[in-house]
């Protein structure tokens, strides 16, 4: 998944190695390479002619078997059996933890979940080819958070407009502040903001007409 | 519990920055709560501490996870 594969020629191998590595910004040990076609500058009989050497080269992508190793050994120092599952498309890595103690790494309205998914996410992207966003879940925390969060913003936008007056949601981080605005972008009759600096940026709702 | 807790944020540093073999976690206790000072060769610094501390703020929020689960009191600090 998601490996980047060029082909490059040159005078020699040697050169086109070198501008492949270049153009992809790597170096010789990240790739793969194979000769497609030797370079030659002698023809039979003495007559001059030409080669180009082809290479072809392949940047290997393993988001997801580090995502799995990292994960799989940061859950056994904490002391948790878990399985984890990883779904790699080209643009991000779905991984599910399955576990019996998820409460231990969802935390506090998902502190500890967003930290592993976010610490994880900087060892994937670290060395890989290409930029992979991950996504962390465990026994549909996301999810369920996503479906509270849209009651809650339509609760409280009907307070809002009920009270005339504008209403202040708690802290939340900027995946959740998104889901707020979102789905209140339709209702014409509020309009949704964001005040105060991270980790206290809060979402407020105004009642607006 | 507290060595499982010092291996632990040896594998989050060690996963995180360019030299792994230049990590290390030195174990205090101080009066029930334990310090683990964490150190890392100086051009990796920024790659655990993060842009407005971000990282250091996310493998905190680990490391407190593992200590609520196992019931004891825990700080990290980055030490030079």
């Amino acid at each position: 998944m998601g490996n980047v594969v060029i082909e490059q020629s040159g005078k020699t191998v040697e050169e086109a190695i070198s501008l492949a590595l270049e153009q992809l910004d790597v170096t010789e040990e990240q790739v793969e390479i194979e000769i497609l076609q030797e370079s030659s500058s002698k023809g039979l009989l003495g007559i001059k002619k030409e080669k180009d050497a082809i290479i072809r080269v392949t940047l290997h992508d393993y988001s997801a078997e580090i995502a799995n190793d990292f994960l799989s050994e940061l859950m056994g120092k904490m002391g948790m059996e878990a399985t984890i599952n990883v779904e790699d498309s080209d643009e991000k890595l779905l991984v599910d933890i399955k576990t019996n103690k998820s409460g231990v790494i969802i935390g506090r309205h998902g502190e500890t979940l967003d930290a592993i998914q976010f610490i994880t996410s900087i060892v994937v992207n670290r060395n890989n080819p290409v930029y992979k966003k991950v996504i962390i879940d465990t026994e549909g925390y996301r999810v369920k958070r996503e479906e509270t969060l849209v009651v809650l913003a339509n609760r409280l936008a009907k307070k809002a407009i009920d009270s005339k007056k504008s209403v202040s949601l708690e802290p939340m981080n900027p995946y959740e502040r998104r889901i707020i605005h979102s789905t209140l972008q339709q209702n014409d009759k509020i309009e949704t903001y964001s005040v105060g600096e991270e980790p206290h940026r809060k979402v407020v709702i105004k009642s607006i007409g | 519990m507290g060595d499982m807790m010092k291996e632990l944020l040896e594998v989050i540093a060690k996963s995180l920055v360019d030299h792994p073999e230049q990590v290390s976690v030195n174990q205090k206790d101080n009066d029930g709560v334990i310090i683990l000072e964490l150190s890392v060769a100086e051009e990796d610094m920024g790659k655990v501490i993060g842009k407005h501390g971000r990282i250091a703020k996310a493998i905190r929020t680990v490391i407190k996870a593992y200590a609520i689960k196992e019931n004891i009191k825990a700080v990290v600090e980055i030490v030079q």
